[in-house]
């Protein structure tokens, strides 16, 4: 296992720049996992790391070596592909050893190798089989299991979940979070999905346009999401984003929310927003998680950041575990996770509370958080 | 009109058509094949379709080892043997190297690549004849004039197009990820073709392999000109068998000699169209 650095990786295709001076650090042992919308970069960052394709500036170090122009062989690098990749002529057994035949490895060590991982992936009486008769779980662990057979100083896993129905998904995300905490891997993951990233990750990655806009921990990028992208990519449903005027509230920051002729909401701020100061009077984008939004009750936690306000519901959506409930929010159509044992009435104004701890703000043209 | 009756009249013209089609293609075998079995003077007499009165397999014999075709009267035994040591040579070289040229067209992004495909898909509609003069120039600056070294040359040669065609056109459907999973897992640039193209290709090799067999087989034009009378394939002894000048025709031994030649495709044919077919498919469905 070993770190990996990415220095101002740059990717362009003739005029057309895909990546934009890319840096990464990660440490040993880092689950990295990019995210972002299709087209933002992600894949085509992830065949740089593997060799497969080459940046046209930059540079790259595994474990310190720089590997910049190293072939994707030499890397000692493995890659889990979406569509698995699995060689349909060669059984199970034929496919986990496969990298290790390329690299000349002796046939009993190759043979121990493949009984071991294949325990490892509960994988044992498929050995003998063509990847045809495999399930898409099966094929999945295969897949992992070649590239474990290598035990490479880094993994990749290409939107290795995506081609799994959904119940098998959740099930191969937890097993893959549990081959990391075992293996104590270091691991660059891409996705789409940013629950995917946000149950897997050490560190995300949030791309889009060929730049990475955030890169932190799950819950950096969840509470203090670095611009109005990640603010809305990442969490579903996704966070309300709405323009408020910052105003002086009998001595106190608060914000205003009024779009067209609604009936305005103003939400008093704490100590904490004090850098709100400087934009007084000025218009802010101010970002709410729907799970923030709740309707009062007796016991509150931190009841001194509950603020509260009037708002009539619009459409009701029960998903079971919770109800997603759409606010008419000072003009703004905003979304609130609530208890789905609470009876709602659509069009009528009910009282509802927002914890405002973890609301941050953007700056109006440079979408940037407020810090 | 009644509906099922009219769909029963429809299969029957359906099947009508059928018989008579295949009819057509049969009787001309059937043609071969009897009268290869009988005396001579039993075709002169008339009936080209009737059976044999007196059935002989002397006909066979003659035209396989006894008729006179060359200098010594050897009958087709030679040139049969030729023609194999000219089409096995030839069918797996042209096959292999269309392999190769698919995997580099496909597999390696370089300029120009189209541009070099559509050349090389000249050759598949350039006429024989325009080639005959520069080739026979080349085989006889190679020393390979008048070889059956030189029909594999040439057949070869004349071959790659079309087989780089159908394996160009199987690779460019064929899934890219495994290619990049056999690189990054170290296979090198004949690893991949050796280890992963080659063995997932069956359909495209039987395809490509019944082509070109047939067509080497059945080539006559390179074998007359480029060949002489120690490396006349099959197709030219024929020619020579029926067209000499001298003596009586002798009709039954002609017929045994073409059905000679042409058991071989046959052969290939009834082992192989299942494949042959099912492979002209592969691209068009998802296997």
């Amino acid at each position: 296992m070993a770190s990996l650095d990415l220095v101002n990786i740059q990717k362009s295709y003739g005029s057309v720049q895909i990546l934009h001076d890319v840096s990464i650090a990660l440490k040993d042992g880092e689950f990295l996992v990019l995210v972002g919308p299709s087209g933002c970069g992600k894949s085509t960052l992830m065949n740089i790391i593997a060799g497969l394709e080459e940046p046209t500036g930059g540079m790259l170090k595994l474990g310190g070596n720089v590997i910049t122009n190293v072939a994707p062989a030499a890397r000692d690098i493995s890659m889990v592909f979406q569509s698995y990749a699995l060689y349909p002529n060669m059984t199970v057994a034929q496919n986990i050893q496969f990298p290790l035949e390329m690299r000349k490895v002796d046939k009993s060590v190759r043979a121990e190798r493949v009984k071991s991982v294949a325990k490892l992936l509960q994988i044992e009486h498929l050995l003998e089989r063509k990847p045809r008769q495999l399930s898409g779980g099966q094929r999945q662990r295969v897949a992992i299991g070649r590239a474990l057979a290598r035990e490479p100083q880094l993994y990749l896993f290409d939107e290795p979940l995506s081609n799994l129905d959904a119940q098998l998904r959740l099930d191969m995300r937890t097993e893959i979070k549990k081959l990391h905490q075992r293996l104590k891997s270091t691991i660059v993951y891409v996705t789409h999905d940013q629950i995917e990233a946000m149950t897997l990750a050490t560190r995300i990655a949030v791309m889009k346009g060929g730049i990475v806009q955030q890169l932190g921990t799950p819950y950096e990028v969840y509470n203090r999401p670095a611009n109005t992208f990640v603010a809305g990519f990442m969490g579903s449903p996704r966070m309300n984003l709405a323009k408020a005027r910052v105003v002086d509230e009998a001595g106190s920051i608060a914000l205003e929310f009024k779009n067209g002729n609604a009936q305005k909401i103003v939400l008093p701020l704490a100590e904490q927003f004090a850098y709100l100061k400087p934009y007084m009077g000025q218009e802010v984008i101010a970002g709410i998680r729907p799970e923030t939004i709740n309707l009062p009750t007796a016991h509150m936690e931190h009841k001194e950041m509950q603020r509260s306000f009037n708002s009539k519901i619009e459409v009701t959506e029960p998903t079971g575990a919770e109800t997603l409930a759409i606010l008419n929010f000072g003009g703004y159509e905003f979304t609130a996770t609530l208890d789905p044992d609470i009876a709602l009435s659509v069009g009528k104004e009910m009282q509802f509370t927002v914890d405002i701890t973890k609301l941050v703000c953007f700056d109006v043209n440079s979408e940037t958080l407020i810090a | 009109m009644d509906k099922s009756l009219l769909s029963r009249v429809g299969r029957l013209a359906l099947y009508l058509i059928l018989i008579i089609s295949a009819f057509a293609f049969i009787m001309p075998v059937y043609v071969m094949v009897v009268n290869s079995l009988k005396p001579l003077d039993e075709i002169r007499s008339g009936d080209l379709l009737a059976l044999p009165i007196a059935w002989t397999v002397e006909p066979w014999l003659m035209a396989w080892s006894k008729s006179q075709i060359g200098v010594e009267a050897t009958g087709l035994k030679p040139y049969f043997i030729n023609s194999f040591l000219l089409v096995i040579p030839s069918v797996v070289l042209s096959t292999l190297i269309g392999a190769l040229n698919g995997y580099i067209l496909t597999q390696f992004k370089f300029k120009f690549a189209d541009a070099l495909f559509a050349a090389m898909l000249f050759s598949v509609f350039i006429p024989f004849q325009i080639v005959l003069i520069p080739m026979a120039k080349t085989l006889g600056f190679l020393g390979l004039a008048g070889t059956v070294k030189g029909l594999v040359f040439v057949n070869t040669i004349y071959g790659i197009g079309f087989t780089t065609l159908f394996f160009r056109n199987y690779y460019a459907a064929f899934p890219n990820e495994l290619v990049r999973s056999a690189r990054m897992d170290g296979a090198g640039f004949f690893g991949v073709l050796h280890r992963i193209l080659l063995p997932n290709s069956a359909p495209i090799i039987v395809v490509t392999v019944i082509w070109q067999f047939t067509n080497i087989w059945n080539e006559f034009l390179f074998g007359a000109s480029f060949s002489d009378y120690t490396s006349f394939p099959l197709t030219v002894a024929l020619n020579n068998l029926v067209s000499a000048s001298t003596g009586v025709k002798e009709y039954n031994v002609h017929f045994a000699g073409a059905f000679i030649a042409a058991i071989p495709t046959l052969v290939v044919y009834l082992v192989s169209g299942k494949y042959f077919v099912r492979g002209l498919m592969a691209g068009s469905v998802k296997g």
